[in-house]
């Protein structure tokens, strides 16, 4: 399945950068013009590393949302139909890592869709997509 | 408590979407069907919580209107159970019976039901004039019909009249229409009618989550304890579920109307259909509570994973669980229904809440039961639950360890449309008359009702819907069947009117009140008869030991029935109060009534409707019906202290094994709590002195509560308790309470 993963090696989270990753995801993947909506969040700069809210597509959403609006796509990342949704957020407050973003104005919430848009954007080359295989279905 | 691991190796491997069909006949059904009326109408989504209409039918003269929901209406009542009280207050007399035309059914969900974004908050509030009570009895269901109905366009429905065939009531919310059709040769049972329903209403695969049936068995025509199944389609399993609206005998009113199912075709659901005042305050905090439930459920109650079946060994060690017909607290062979047990049978990895957004999914399902008994044997099911209750009440109160078969009971129950919690405890009832000689195989007819007889349990069910036999007797419920016994002469009057385990014609529901003086007030003190809706304290009182005191004991019977009340008038469940707690929880002030979660509540309502009240509105807003309630019993020839009276097997022990299996814990209570010396003395000399005793203590603590309440000793709302409550704008509330001052 395709992933997106985060370097910190590289990335030095917004110090010799403008956060382009999550303008890019903003503006191109979910057509607002505010990165506080974008499906990656670069939190934080600690000690030399940093943090990263980033979606591993590990699937626990997918086992929790009970109209199954989430679904593995062919690439093996979960999308969500926007139709099916109810709203429950029940995969925003199961998601272990927060990714699972909404935006006050939708009603349905969203995700990272391992497009790799950002990719593309960071001036570091900080982040990649990755092809992991997909694990096993948890139970939640 | 010792914590259960959960071990996802231990899981059963079940394919939990095979099971048999039964849409075979589908289209014959359906052809039979003949449409008797249909009208249409404008369907319409809530506004801040309500459609303000509500939908009045006929059954008999086909009657088909809709009532505007006043705002007095919204005022005092607030929705749901209120709503219910008031419509069915308006169509009786206080002479009316269950089977009388004019008596109603009616469901309303509330103004909150429907949310998706908070846990438990998809029920349906359900009110008649109960067989088996002659008062009006409510009931708490999930299920997905009340918040389609709403969605549909109504906050109540209200179902009058007597049809003489069988009919259906198909509400369309998508096309506004709505249908009464004869339906003459539909399924009786409902796992097979609602199956069948589901497909022939849906109109195509993905309109079948859009579909709701309220139906009810075989059983439900043959007895008083009749109860209605109400659906939902679970997408992954790919079959139609149900939850209970189970106590009181709702569902032999239905079939007394002859109404084979109520079916509503609802628009798809959406996160805002109730168009809330403050969606981004719902949405925080349903966000909030479903991460609690992630983090909490595993160390905590494990709802996620066992149902409310987590408590059945907490019970067992606390010496809580019925056993024999609540004649002892535990038994050795608990281990085999117990969580542990569950947890490997009821099917893990899917989604189990019983509306949209319920993260604590209580819901479970067990698959692949393959049926040994019955009109069904050799079919493979999937059965609800079992909840707590079923496993106690059809399990360990009738001696039946056998989980396959405490299996079957509950799916035969289920179907045939009798409530679980009942049937336990009048089988129970049975089990020991049989056992003590008060009934023999003769008087059964040849039924071998000794404890544990899980064959003979399940026959006399099969009796009870093929309307025969012992079974037939047997489903009147333990009332009637004290009567009958003490009729026949068939044993001691004392002694079977000790152990028949109801108060107001009610059985009661699972747990051994008798060293839980709380519990003991929470099952008879109560508006509709003893179940653990009003006032389910027993754990607070004696596993988290929060209510040491008489003092405590009295004021958790003052507000626990208001609070609890209140989520009945809204539509939501009780369980996410509960079941899960904040990790601080415990260190915060007044922790049994779990203060955040209140919150959530006193928010989630405020956000919904836009009036803004606090957790003391919150108990003022429950005050009303429930006072109104207590009225409403009254006006109907019951609702005073003597009807509130215990049967005595839920206070003390009534018989000499019951005394000497805990001798040492009543012998140390004679030392302690009566300040005499129980050396020398014989049991049945010591069992004397506790019946005084714990008679006394009660009766003290309906002094207590009913003061608490703001009612006389003789259990009336007092004039001045109605002002304070503005009931008394009902001149005919008023009047009622005034013949008894
Ligand atoms: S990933 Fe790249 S663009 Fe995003 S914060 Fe890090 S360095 Fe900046
Ligand atoms: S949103 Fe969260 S739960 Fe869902 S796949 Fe991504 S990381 Fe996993
Ligand atoms: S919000 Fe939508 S996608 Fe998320 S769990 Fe609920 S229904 Fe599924
Ligand atoms: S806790 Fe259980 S009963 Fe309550 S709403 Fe959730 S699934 Fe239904």
């Amino acid at each position: 399945m395709k992933q997106l993963v985060i370097d910190f090696q590289k990335c030095d989270a917004g110090r010799n950068c403008n956060h382009e990753c999550e303008m890019e995801c903003a503006v191109r993947v979910f057509k607002v013009d505010d990165p506080k909506q974008a499906a990656l969040q670069i939190k934080a700069y600690e000690d030399g590393g940093g943090h990263a809210v980033l979606c591993d597509q590990c699937g626990d959403c997918v086992v929790v949302c009970p109209t199954e609006a989430l679904k593995r796509n062919k690439l093996g990342v979960v999308m969500i139909d926007k139709k099916v949704c109810v709203g429950c957020y029940m995969c925003i407050g199961f998601c272990e890592k927060e990714a699972f973003m909404r935006n006050s104005d939708w009603l349905t919430p969203h995700k990272c869709t391992s497009c790799g848009v950002c990719v593309k954007v960071c001036p570091h080359g900080a982040l990649s997509i990755v092809d992991v295989p997909e694990p096993p279905v948890r139970i939640i | 408590m010792s914590q259960l691991v959960f071990d996802p190796s231990k899981v059963m491997d079940i394919d939990y979407t095979k099971r048999t069909e039964y849409l075979d006949g589908l289209e014959a059904i359906k052809a039979a069907h003949k449409v008797l009326k249909e009208i249409t109408y404008t369907p319409s989504l809530p506004d801040k919580g309500y459609t303000n209409r509500s939908l009045y039918v006929n059954v008999d003269t086909l009657e088909i209107t809709e009532k505007p929901v006043t705002q007095q209406m919204k005022d005092v009542f607030i929705g749901g159970r209120g709503f219910g009280l008031w419509h069915l207050w308006n169509a009786v007399k206080p002479a009316t019976r269950w089977n009388d035309p004019e008596n109603e059914i009616v469901i309303s969900p509330g103004p909150v039901a429907g949310m998706t974004q908070y846990a438990g908050t998809g029920k349906s509030l359900v009110v008649s004039l109960s067989p088996q009570t002659d008062i009006p009895i409510d009931s708490n269901v999930g299920g997905f019909y009340g918040p389609l109905l709403k969605f549909s366009g109504f906050d109540a429905l209200e179902l009058q009249g007597k049809s003489d065939k069988d009919i259906i009531l198909f509400i369309d919310g998508q096309k506004g229409l709505i249908r009464i059709e004869e339906a003459p040769t539909d399924p009786v049972d409902s796992h097979v009618l609602a199956e069948v329903l589901t497909h022939m209403y849906a109109e195509n695969e993905a309109d079948l989550p859009n579909i709701s049936v309220v139906s009810t068995g075989a059983a439900a025509e043959h007895s008083l304890i009749g109860m209605l199944n109400f659906s939902f389609y679970d997408r992954r399993r790919k079959c139609v579920r149900f939850k209970q609206a189970g106590r009181g005998g709702i569902g032999t009113v239905f079939r007394d109307k002859k109404i084979r199912a109520l079916v509503i075709r609802g628009p798809k659901v959406a996160g805002d259909m109730n168009h809330p005042a403050d969606p981004e305050t719902i949405a925080k905090t349903g966000i909030k509570y479903h991460k609690e439930i992630r983090e909490n459920d595993g160390s905590q109650c494990m709802m996620r994973r066992n149902g409310t079946a987590h408590i059945v060994e907490i019970m067992d060690a606390y010496d809580l669980l019925p056993v024999h017909n609540f004649q002892f607290g535990s038994h050795p062979d608990t281990h085999k229904i117990d969580s542990a047990y569950w947890q490997s049978r009821c099917t893990q990895h899917t989604v189990d809440g019983c509306w949209y957004g319920c993260s604590m999914a209580c819901a479970k399902g067990a698959d692949g039961l393959v049926l040994k008994t019955g009109p069904y044997k050799g079919d493979m099911v999937t059965v609800d639950g079992p909840e707590y209750e079923n496993a106690a009440g059809l399990g360990s109160n009738c001696g039946i360890f056998d989980p396959d078969y405490l299996l079957e009971l509950n799916f035969y129950c289920d179907t045939y449309g009798i409530c679980t919690i009942t049937y336990g405890t009048l089988c129970a009832f049975v089990m020991e008359c049989y056992q003590r000689g008060i009934l023999n195989k003769e008087r059964t007819g040849g039924l071998e009702m000794v404890w544990g007889n899980a064959e003979a349990s399940l026959e006399m069910m099969h009796q009870m819907a093929r309307g025969e036999g012992f079974g037939k007797l047997a489903g009147q419920g333990v009332k009637k069947l004290k009567e009958r016994f003490i009729q026949n002469a068939w044993g001691d009057p004392q002694l079977i009117t000790d152990i028949g385990m109801e108060n107001k014609g009610l059985e009661y529901s699972q747990y051994l009140s008798k060293e839980s003086l709380a519990q003991q007030g929470g099952y008879a003190l109560t508006n509709k008869g003893p179940q653990h809706d009003e006032a389910w304290v027993i754990f607070m009182d004696m596993v988290n030991k929060q209510l040491p005191t008489f003092e405590d004991k009295a004021e958790a019977l003052y507000y626990f029935p208001l609070f609890r009340t209140w989520f009945g008038l809204n539509g939501f469940c009780k369980l996410p109060w509960n079941d899960v707690a904040p990790k601080n929880n415990s260190s915060q002030p007044e922790a049994h009534k779990i203060p955040e979660h209140v919150q959530n509540y006193v928010d989630l309502f405020s956000a919904t409707t836009g009036i803004q009240i606090d957790k003391e509105e919150l108990i003022h807003q429950s005050a009303k019906v429930y006072n109104f309630q207590r009225v409403f019993n009254i006006r109907m020839g019951k609702g005073l202290r003597l009807h509130d009276a215990a049967p005595y097997r839920s206070m003390g022990p009534v018989t000499k094994e019951e005394y000497e299996s805990r001798a040492e814990r009543y012998d140390k209570q004679i030392v302690e709590e009566m300040g005499l010396d129980p050396v020398g003395k014989t049991t049945e000399e010591k069992m004397a002195l506790h019946r005084e005793w714990r008679t006394g203590r009660f009766s003290k603590l309906m002094d207590s509560v009913y003061t608490r309440r703001g009612w006389t000793l003789d259990g009336v709302p007092t004039l001045e308790r109605l002002k304070e409550l503005g009931l008394d704008v009902f001149p005919e509330v008023v009047e009622v309470v005034k013949q008894h001052l």
